[in-house]
């Protein structure tokens, strides 16, 4: 196995709680991966020390010579300004900036853009300003960017919620093409049928890893009870932490 | 006599030739930035920083009088400085930027204000406060000039993450380390601006011709493009009639100018296609899709 991700012996958090608490293990370079788990069970804390927007308070994630422009994340509840006066063509250019950086033109992509509009089911709505679209659009907008920036590794936070079947279905045909090209998807999930039926790899995370593996292994009634107990209330009051990880 | 109006006050009068170049400078470098500033919800900082120049520009009077050199160095010292560390205590801490600068805000200006007091007469105070747009000598405006010149080319540089950075600053985070650096180059220009045009309109109205333009635009345009192109031709037009209107009406100048950019602004806010409020009074029959 190749491995694109490695995380020895990692702890993540804020002020110095853990949210992900002595995660260990590999994911192997194409690999589909869904992150299951309650909320508040760590996921998109993981993934915000994958992408490098959280530091570990101890252990490490080793990324196997990704850099920052060869990761691709789609937060849970992206900071974007709706009212901002750009419109859906400008907005997918934006994964261009790999290729284009800061004053590459984009003039001689435009049939890459428009390719990446289309392949989301967006045609005819390059000129729409980004206010004027609905929750689905929007997120099909941000796949597209996602579709851009040809990215290695693509981490994908709750990236189907609020979002209807219609284009559930449409954004999962998208992840399995990322798949069939070999690139790394990791998704946090919280339908465990959309699960089963897309995504052959599953870590069920519950602060600590409950079970990680394949995913009819991994989504098991008993795993998923387990997963229900062990995520339990923040300690205000909690102790300092001295499990020794060899 | 549309040329005894229009044109000639401009062919006769070289002090009028003068400040219709230097607003029009001023126009052009800084209605890009209030755009940027507006859209980003930071409408009021610019505010904040052209306070924030007053005491460098006092230190500069101070020293060598009301010396263009002094004052300008002055102000681009106290500017960039106050707006690194609001910058710097923004991002290093829980505050926003809005109550970082607010805190700075005030006291620049009573501390601008007692330090030109202490040495200089109420002239020299006005002349702080509201600026002297129509004595403009040529090293103001080439100094104006060479602002807004330097002001477009980093815009040009800076464009891309500078518009990430205000449409989805998390995108921006997780793509490249630009931020940063791009948003203290763009206080930088800010700071810039403002000292350029703290000679023309002085502290407390070179926001005007920054702020009053971009909220304007913002009633004609659907997109930033557009945005930008109104705002510095409303900051043009204002600057002109507003000289025009000093020079016939015998006003102060800089507030005149000022106050032609709130017209337009008031106006555009009543019959602008882009959100203005008389049009819904209006309602047309709605479409089939």
């Amino acid at each position: 196995m190749n491995a694109q991700l490695q995380f020895r012996d990692l702890t993540l958090g804020y002020d110095r709680h853990p949210a992900v608490h002595h995660l260990n293990g590999a994911i192997a370079s194409g690999a589909l991966v869904a992150v299951v788990g309650p909320n508040g069970a760590g996921k998109s804390t993981l993934f915000k020390g994958i992408v490098g927007l959280l530091t570990p308070l101890a252990g490490r994630i080793e990324l196997a010579g990704l850099k920052r422009r060869d990761i691709a994340y789609l937060p849970q509840v992206a900071d974007i300004d709706r009212s901002f006066p750009i419109n859906v063509y400008d907005m997918v250019a934006m994964g261009l900036w790999r290729s284009t950086g800061l004053l590459g033109g984009v003039r001689g992509k435009s049939a890459e853009i428009h390719h990446a509009i289309e392949a989301v089911g967006l045609t005819g709505f390059e000129d729409r300003p980004i206010g004027t679209l609905s929750g689905g659009q929007m997120q099909r907008v941000l796949f597209a960017r996602l579709l851009l920036q040809d990215a290695r590794l693509i981490v994908l936070d709750e990236p189907f919620n609020a979002v209807d079947a219609k284009t559930v279905a449409d954004l999962c045909a998208l992840v399995q093409r990322w798949h069939g090209e070999e690139r790394t998807v990791i998704a946090a999930l919280h339908d465990l049928d959309l699960v089963r039926a897309n995504f052959p790899e599953a870590l069920l995370l519950a602060r600590a890893p409950v079970a990680w593996g394949a995913t009819a292994e991994v989504l098991t009634p008993g795993n998923l009870l387990k997963a229900r107990q062990m995520c339990e209330a923040f300690d205000p009051e909690a102790h300092e932490c001295h499990i020794d990880v060899a | 006599m549309p040329y005894d109006v229009l044109i000639a006050p401009f062919a006769e009068f070289d002090f009028m030739r003068r400040a219709l170049v230097g607003t029009l400078a001023l126009a052009l470098g800084a209605g890009p930035i209030g755009v940027i500033l507006m859209l980003r919800r930071m409408s009021l900082m610019g505010d904040a920083m052209a306070h924030a120049i007053l005491p460098g520009a006092a230190v500069g009077f101070l020293v060598a009088g009301l010396n263009l050199f002094a004052m300008s160095a002055g102000g681009l010292v106290a500017g960039l400085l106050v707006a690194v560390l609001a910058g710097v205590v923004a991002r290093a801490t829980e505050l926003k930027e809005d109550a970082s600068l607010a805190a700075f805000f005030l006291v620049s200006l009573a501390l601008g204000v007692t330090i030109v007091s202490a040495r200089g007469t109420n002239i020299d105070l006005l002349h702080f406060l509201f600026g002297n747009v129509l004595g403009l000598d040529t090293a103001t405006l080439m100094l104006i000039a060479a602002i807004s010149t330097l002001s477009l080319l980093v815009l040009a540089l800076i464009w891309r993450p500078l518009v990430l950075e205000c449409v989805d600053p998390g995108f921006l985070r997780s793509i490249s380390r630009a931020g940063a650096p791009v948003h203290i180059a763009f206080l930088g220009l800010v700071v810039l601006n403002l000292v350029g045009g703290f000679q023309a309109l002085g502290t407390l109205l070179a926001v005007g011709l920054m702020m009053v333009p971009a909220v304007t635009a913002r009633f004609w345009a659907r997109d930033i493009s557009t945005m930008l192109a109104v705002a510095v031709g409303v900051g043009v037009l204002s600057g002109y009639v507003g000289l025009l209107l000093s020079f016939h009406a015998g006003v102060a100048a800089g507030p005149a100018i000022i106050l032609v950019a709130g017209a337009l602004c008031l106006g555009s806010v009543l019959i602008g296609p882009v959100g203005g409020v008389v049009r819904p009074l209006f309602p047309k029959q709605h479409l089939e899709a």
